[in-house]
């Protein structure tokens, strides 16, 4: 009887140590953060909200963090900054709004940490999230049909329709893309994704 | 006592202990089989969504309209498939049998542990159709609903107890290395998981401390979990088909406390370069570098054992699974210290180098083994036995040569794909372009693998199914079994 209970004991020990140091200390100096107001009085980083907020959930369900990473990694640390993915490294204070964290483990697909600033056309992200042969050709990205409606040429264009060419549209024939109220979500995450704002210590 | 006229091991003296073992044999009997069945059911849809995961990455067009089994959904059902549907519930059922045979006391808790199958199938289910449903969690091992913990928890609670009540009733004095890491598995586990999605779910943990908190577990799941789960097996059943002791025992002892160590936090390596504090990976990079220690003692005690044994390999499938699992373990391991190396990292990180390896992991080391055990343990169970010689041969072969050649062309494009990520003045498009033959090798050798996987569901949907009480003896790779059972059928 007494062998098991001492065993356990160890066994618990070991996990709680880790626990401690990999968890409850980090999360103690994470939680210091505070976000840093620039001289127009905003404050960055942003908490996400309203349609940004219900984007987050879009790109979540559609599980787009398997193939997109969000972070940027520091200039003496690959080449994410020569490649446009962002002006300077994400640190910690970046992800203070963050429930749960997307920072990714795959880059099957580019880094996303400021997408809404590398690529501001609302028409490009419809146009690749609808089919990525479009905007980007040999790209492995799955379409994402779903979230669109396609409507042929005749009546006045839809509210928020993206011109379709015949050559991209499905029924072959000039149509609109009508992005669903999910699409537009998504896209406004993705204008979201900007942390181009400058933080004291990602240049330590 | 019918139990001793149908002898699994054809021992010709019934002795005493055997009666023991047949007797805890019997009383495992309807738990193990029935986490074995679900474990391999599991096992096909889980390849199944791998397969589709697969194909989608090199024609994304592929089955594109379907919401439901988009890329982003169908490849967590994939990964949570065969973490909780197979490797768990085979886990457990091996764990159970493992437990009862080393404590030499009959599992308890026999009307209870049964139910435990349909509760933990249950939970599966139910996480399978939230994430196809699109309500994943977002959080990598952790898709399912955090309410699904209520039904794991209690199933674990539940392993937990019946666990402690056979080590405390035990009829033998000493214990084996085996039962050590068992023991370590299922009290680490509970605690993983729901400290894994109470804190950051209740709030007391978020922002980027949510990913530490995410890969601290992710990575526990296979150093505490499976890992364990792994080694026990290797250890239980090298010694035992071979009939050679354990090369050293004080060897396992230190290598079962440096795993508990050093292992839990090693996590932290997943987020190299990533917006942390240099500490906290650091701390994950030492902890990698720190398994030197226990993944040499697991494999001197391991590749010493079988010395002077290897024809063996020849004949038994139990040993050659098993042997090929702990070879993999040793290989899985070095790589993986290596990999958490900052230098190592740069280049490997954010590709399919990290996929490969996982594969070496999960499958290689983790699976094989698990197929190892079910050889060895299921005829035990059933009093009979394996009724195809080419359909073992056709598994054998399929998945060890399957997932070599997944691990090999993973590894290559996934190195590359970093090389040049690293390269500014390579579009990313080319990147993207390089790596298509590979993924369509992945493919082709996760076919494989799933022939093999078809193969063993046919080999245990015919034992668990048929009461033959002809077959006399294991069926060994020499033996001359499979052919003529169909050709006695049509007569």
């Amino acid at each position: 009887m007494n062998r098991s209970w001492s065993f356990i004991a160890g066994v618990l020990a070991t996990i709680l140590f880790s626990m401690m140091g990999l968890i409850f200390v980090p999360n103690w100096q994470f939680e210091q953060l505070k976000p840093v107001v620039d001289q127009n009085g905003i404050s960055h980083p942003t908490p996400p909200a309203g349609s940004v907020l219900l984007g987050r959930e879009v790109y979540i369900s559609e599980g787009c963090l398997y193939c997109h990473s969000q972070q940027v990694r520091s200039a003496d640390f690959g080449a994410d900054i020569q490649r446009g993915w962002g002006t300077r490294r994400s640190v910690a204070r970046d992800y203070i709004f963050d429930r749960p964290h997307l920072m990714g483990t795959m880059r099957t697909g580019p880094d996303l940490e400021n997408i809404g600033a590398r690529q501001p056309s609302r028409e490009w992200q419809y146009l690749h999230l609808f089919n990525p042969q479009i905007t980007s050709p040999g790209s492995i990205m799955p379409p994402f049909h779903f979230l669109f409606k396609v409507v042929d040429k005749g009546g006045p264009a839809p509210v928020g329709s993206v011109d379709l060419t015949a050559n991209a549209s499905p029924t072959k024939k000039a149509s609109y893309l009508v992005p669903s109220g999910r699409a537009q979500d998504l896209v406004d995450f993705l204008m979201s994704l900007n942390h181009s704002y400058d933080l004291p210590e990602a240049h330590q | 006592m019918s139990a001793i006229a149908v002898s699994p091991e054809a021992a010709p003296d019934v002795t005493a202990d055997y009666v023991t073992r047949v007797q805890i044999d019997r009383s495992c009997r309807q738990t193990v089989l029935g986490y074995y069945a679900s474990a391999v059911a599991w096992l096909l849809i889980g390849s199944l969504a791998a397969l589709i995961t697969s194909v989608k990455m090199h024609h994304p067009e592929f089955l594109g309209n379907y919401e439901w089994i988009t890329f982003g959904r169908i490849r967590p059902v994939h990964l949570n498939t065969v973490v909780y549907g197979w490797s768990s519930m085979v886990g457990i059922g091996t764990t159970l049998w493992l437990e009862a045979r080393l404590c030499k006391v009959r599992l308890p808790h026999r009307a209870l542990l049964p139910a435990t199958v349909i509760i933990w199938n249950a939970g599966v289910v139910w996480g399978v159709y939230e994430v196809l449903a699109g309500h994943s969690t977002g959080v990598e091992w952790l898709e399912f609903p955090p309410q699904v913990l209520g039904i794991f928890g209690f199933v674990l609670l539940v392993l937990f107890w019946v666990s402690l009540k056979m080590f405390n009733q035990r009829h033998v004095h000493h214990t084996y290395v085996s039962q050590w890491y068992l023991f370590g598995s299922v009290v680490w586990f509970p605690i993983l998981y729901s400290a894994a999605i109470l804190l950051p779910t209740t709030g007391m943990v978020g922002g980027a401390a949510w990913a530490t908190t995410n890969w601290w577990y992710a990575h526990n799941v296979l150093g505490l979990y499976v890992t364990p789960m792994g080694l026990a097996t290797i250890y239980y059943l090298i010694p035992k088909v071979t009939g050679k002791p354990i090369y050293s025992y004080h060897l396992s002892l230190l290598g079962f406390w440096a795993n508990a160590l050093f292992y839990s936090w090693i996590g932290t390596h997943h987020l190299v370069g990533g917006p942390l504090p240099a500490w906290i990976i650091t701390l994950g990079i030492v902890g990698s570098i720190m398994m030197f220690v226990p993944v040499t003692t697991v494999a001197i005690n391991h590749h010493m054992t079988m010395i002077g044994k290897f024809h063996m390999l020849k004949t038994s499938p139990t040993l050659r699974f098993v042997v090929f699992g702990a070879v993999s373990y040793t290989a899985v391991s070095y790589q993986g210290s290596l990999e958490a190396l900052r230098s190592v990292s740069h280049v490997a990180h954010f590709t399919h180098y990290t996929i490969a390896h996982a594969h070496l992991g999960m499958y290689s080391f983790y699976t094989m083994t698990m197929f190892g055990a079910m050889y060895y343990i299921v005829p035990r169970l059933t009093r009979n036995e394996w009724s195809s010689v080419p359909l073992i041969k056709i598994h054998f072969w399929t998945t060890s040569l399957g997932v070599l050649a997944y691990f090999c062309a993973l590894s290559w494009a996934g190195w590359y794909e970093g090389e040049m990520m690293n390269n500014p003045l390579i579009p990313f498009i080319k990147i993207v372009d390089y790596t298509k033959p590979y993924l369509v090798a992945r493919s082709l050798s996760g076919s494989f693998m799933t022939i093999g996987h078809i193969a063993f569901a046919i080999l245990v949907f015919r034992i668990l199914r048929s009461s033959d009480v002809s077959m006399i003896g294991p069926t060994l790779f020499t033996s001359k079994r499979g052919m003529m059972r169909w050709r006695r059928k049509e007569a």
